[in-house]
């Protein structure tokens, strides 16, 4: 189900950095509602130079954001919508967006 | 200590041990369950010391199975991977390779699972199916599974992974004897096929790839054996839509937080108020049975009153603990952690440093107990580190001292009383440089290296009291025989130095101005003169080190006021007498900073298990507190307060 990314959706008011040509949203850009399902996890950016993407990734991994796993965002915090906390499958994650931007999300159609 | 039983017999060969004393080790993810399960397999029969060399928490307990067999069980540290990302973890992972220096590799691995939420721990019994360590998986809390409607086919499981599957109810001690039973077997098994638990077994770091796989592994069992709950919980969502609001979850956190602080501060006070009189009733009456001399002044002086300073942290820490475990056990901890985690981590801190920190106001020795609701070790050592900036309420007798002496009671700004100004900017100093020397120990001792914050949020749980007064009794129990032992010989050294030698016959100063205490002080002076303190004030220094308020008590004796705390207002009037306005005022900045408590230092030896970190402590508040008295008194002098 790829579908470009719906002009009336949400989207985040910094630049779309997160939004993939494929209509793949970072988990890291997502806001409170959105639902889909994982489509990558551990593609490289810039951004998290804390810890090598490599062991975030399988930090990620380990915690079950895995390719096919279902996401939901059901909490954001109150300073900067940060961190979020997300259903993963029929758990309960909470995360930093800094960490969760590696996280490619495939929208659901009505989210 | 526990090494005597930890350490590979020499005289027993490895067979034998084997046979008459099983091992096994409990692994599981983080709120798995694995306490309770300890607590049940082992009763009240556990010990709790530290791994050599590293400041994880070490319990072991025992088994006696009917047949008198008896079988140790060491619970590891909870993790979700072999791949060990902390201390802790990294004792789980060695202790299970067989690897972990000091430790008999175990018979058995229980693998704890929460029965509810089986796809991450399916993926570590795969890990320990590979190491190829005996493995028998215990799936806890399979009554609230029951309850959800969550049909699990064990037998299918158990083939799947290759281990057996035995389902149990850890706070109720329901399939404990069946667990006992399967991992005795399974140990009896691996004996009658001639295979030693001894020697590493192969493990390499798992690639991400590798990762993926075992991951799509146990989904592939998980949609294989778990058929989904007919009945969720639909209880932890509704209850995080109000307790993860931005508006109620705050509210409700600061409340929750109120409370705490309200039950360690004014809570303990009539406790801690009766423990002190006991205390002083006991030193009293063997005062009378003992003529007056050094014995007497040491018994009651040195050793009654140590011992007193020990448990009057007693209350403090129980219902501090109480909170902390009940919180944990609740599930309410992560999402605290969550809330606070943003405010927290500008700093540098994890979320969950805030219960240590609001602790703090009431005593830093409770907080920096309670530092262990941190996993990272950096981040734990980071919130020791700041916790004794955090105005203890032992500073208050001081600052009002001093406050009330020097600072006019006069309202400023439209009805605001000057001294409560002072007081709030005292307090506010404090955590302003809590913040700040957590940034800097951030950017000094972990070159900025942050960690992930990446956490679980556990489904809501009532918590079972017979589990949580047992381990917060454990939590009292390690810090009398831990703590509490440092704490006492450092009081007992502070008296020695205040009381010895004796003052010559006809002296005409107070006695402690010919003991050690005195001559350092008066050795001191000259390094203290520079912030404005007089030789009396560096002789109470030393006294003041048994707790910041002895200060108090030391001031009237120097100055030869007596009356202890209860005279303050005749010692006040002396001290405003004696000391300039910038004096006074240096004497409150250095006790905001200094590390003026050795009960302070000695917990945090005990909690790091190295000097390393007391000493770091001493020196940066030492030092701070020496720029800080240091830039107020030449302050104060050059806008003539001198």
């Amino acid at each position: 189900m790829k579908s470009s990314p719906d002009p009336s959706l949400p989207l985040p008011s910094d630049p779309p950095i997160g939004v993939a040509v494929d209509g793949l949203v970072s988990l890291a850009d997502g806001r409170r509602g959105l639902r889909g399902t994982i489509a990558t996890v551990g593609a490289p950016t810039l951004e998290n130079a804390t810890l090598q993407s490599d062991e975030l990734e399988r930090r990620l991994l380990e915690m079950g954001f895995v390719e096919g796993a279902r996401v939901e965002i059901l909490h954001e915090g109150f300073i900067g919508r940060d961190p979020i906390c997300v259903r993963l499958d029929d758990m309960r994650v909470a995360l930093r967006r800094r960490e969760a931007r590696n996280v490619m999300v495939r929208r659901d159609a009505n989210s | 200590m526990t090494h005597a039983s930890a350490a590979p017999s020499i005289l027993v060969p490895p067979a034998e041990a084997a046979a008459d004393r099983l091992r096994v080790a409990l692994v599981g993810n983080p709120n798995s369950g694995k306490t309770a399960m300890f607590n049940a397999l082992t009763g009240a029969r556990q010990k709790v010391a530290n791994y050599a060399g590293v400041t994880v928490e070490r319990k072991e307990g025992r088994i006696l199975s009917p047949g008198g067999r008896t079988t140790v069980v060491l619970d590891l540290p909870g993790t979700y991977s072999l791949r060990a990302r902390s201390p802790d973890e990294v004792v789980t992972r060695d202790a299970v390779l067989g690897r972990l220096a000091g430790e008999v590799p175990p018979d058995v691995v229980i693998c704890v699972a929460d029965a509810t939420n089986l796809r991450l721990v399916l993926r570590l019994a795969l890990e320990l199916k590979a190491v190829g360590r005996p493995t028998v998986l215990a799936l806890n809390m399979i009554d609230i599974a029951q309850r959800q409607g969550l049909d699990i086919d064990t037998d299918r499981l158990s083939a799947e992974l290759g281990m057996p599957v035995v389902g149990t109810v850890a706070t109720r001690r329901r399939g404990i004897s069946e667990l006992v039973t399967a991992v005795e077997a399974r140990a009896d098994a691996e004996a009658a096929a001639g295979r030693s638990n001894l020697g590493e077994h192969g493990w390499t770091e798992p690639s991400a790839a590798e990762i993926r796989h075992l991951h799509r592994e146990a989904e592939r069992i998980l949609k294989a054996c778990v058929r989904p709950p007919r009945r969720p919980d639909t209880w932890t969502g509704r209850m995080d839509d109000v307790l993860l609001h931005p508006v109620w979850g705050i509210g409700i956190l600061l409340t929750v937080l109120f409370l705490m602080f309200q039950a360690v501060f004014t809570g303990a006070k009539p406790v801690m108020d009766l423990i002190t009189a006991g205390f002083d009733a006991l030193s009293a009456l063997v005062a009378q049975g003992l003529p007056d001399g050094l014995l007497r002044s040491l018994i009651c002086k040195g050793v009654i009153a140590g011992v007193g300073s020990v448990v009057v942290f007693l209350p403090q820490i129980l219902i501090l603990f109480l909170f902390i475990i009940l919180l944990e056990d609740v599930g309410y901890m992560a999402r605290a952690a969550f809330l606070l985690d943003r405010i927290m981590g500008g700093a540098g801190l994890h979320g969950r440093a805030f219960i240590p920190l609001l602790s703090s106001f009431a005593c830093a020795i409770p907080g920096i107990m309670a530092t262990r609701v941190i996993d990272n070790r950096r981040d734990r050592l980071t919130t020791i580190l700041v916790a004794p900036l955090m105005t203890c309420s032992a500073r208050i007798p001081v600052y009002t001292l001093i406050v009330s002496a020097f600072v006019p009671a006069r309202q400023v700004l439209g009805g605001l009383s000057l001294q409560g100004l002072v007081f709030f900017g005292l307090y506010a100093t404090g955590m302003l440089s809590a913040l700040i020397v957590a940034w800097a120990v951030r950017k000094v001792f972990w070159r900025s290296a942050s960690e992930p914050f990446l956490m679980e949020l556990p489904s809501y749980k009532v918590p079972d009291p017979a589990n949580v007064l047992r381990n917060v009794a454990l939590r009292g129990h390690i810090f009398l025989r831990r703590a509490g032992t440092t704490i006492l010989s450092m009081m007992v050294l502070i008296w020695f130095l205040c009381t010895v030698p004796g003052p010559p016959v006809g002296a005409a100063g107070p006695a402690i101005d010919y003991s050690f205490a005195g001559v350092i002080g008066h050795a001191i002076e000259p390094l203290l003169a520079p912030i404005g303190f007089s030789w009396q004030m560096s002789v109470a220094l030393i006294p003041g080190m048994a707790a910041r308020e002895v200060a108090v008590g030391a001031l009237g004796t120097v100055y030869a006021v007596s009356g202890g705390e209860e005279a303050s207002g005749v010692l006040g009037a002396s001290l405003a007498h004696q000391w300039s306005l910038a004096s006074a005022l240096a004497f409150l900045a250095w006790y905001v900073f200094a590390p003026q408590c050795a009960s302070t230092l000695a917990v945090v030896k005990r909690e790091t298990n190295s000097w390393r970190w007391p000493i770091i402590m001493f020196g940066y508040m030492t030092g701070l507190a020496y720029v800080a008295a240091f830039v107020v008194y030449h302050t104060a002098v050059a806008l003539g307060a001198g």
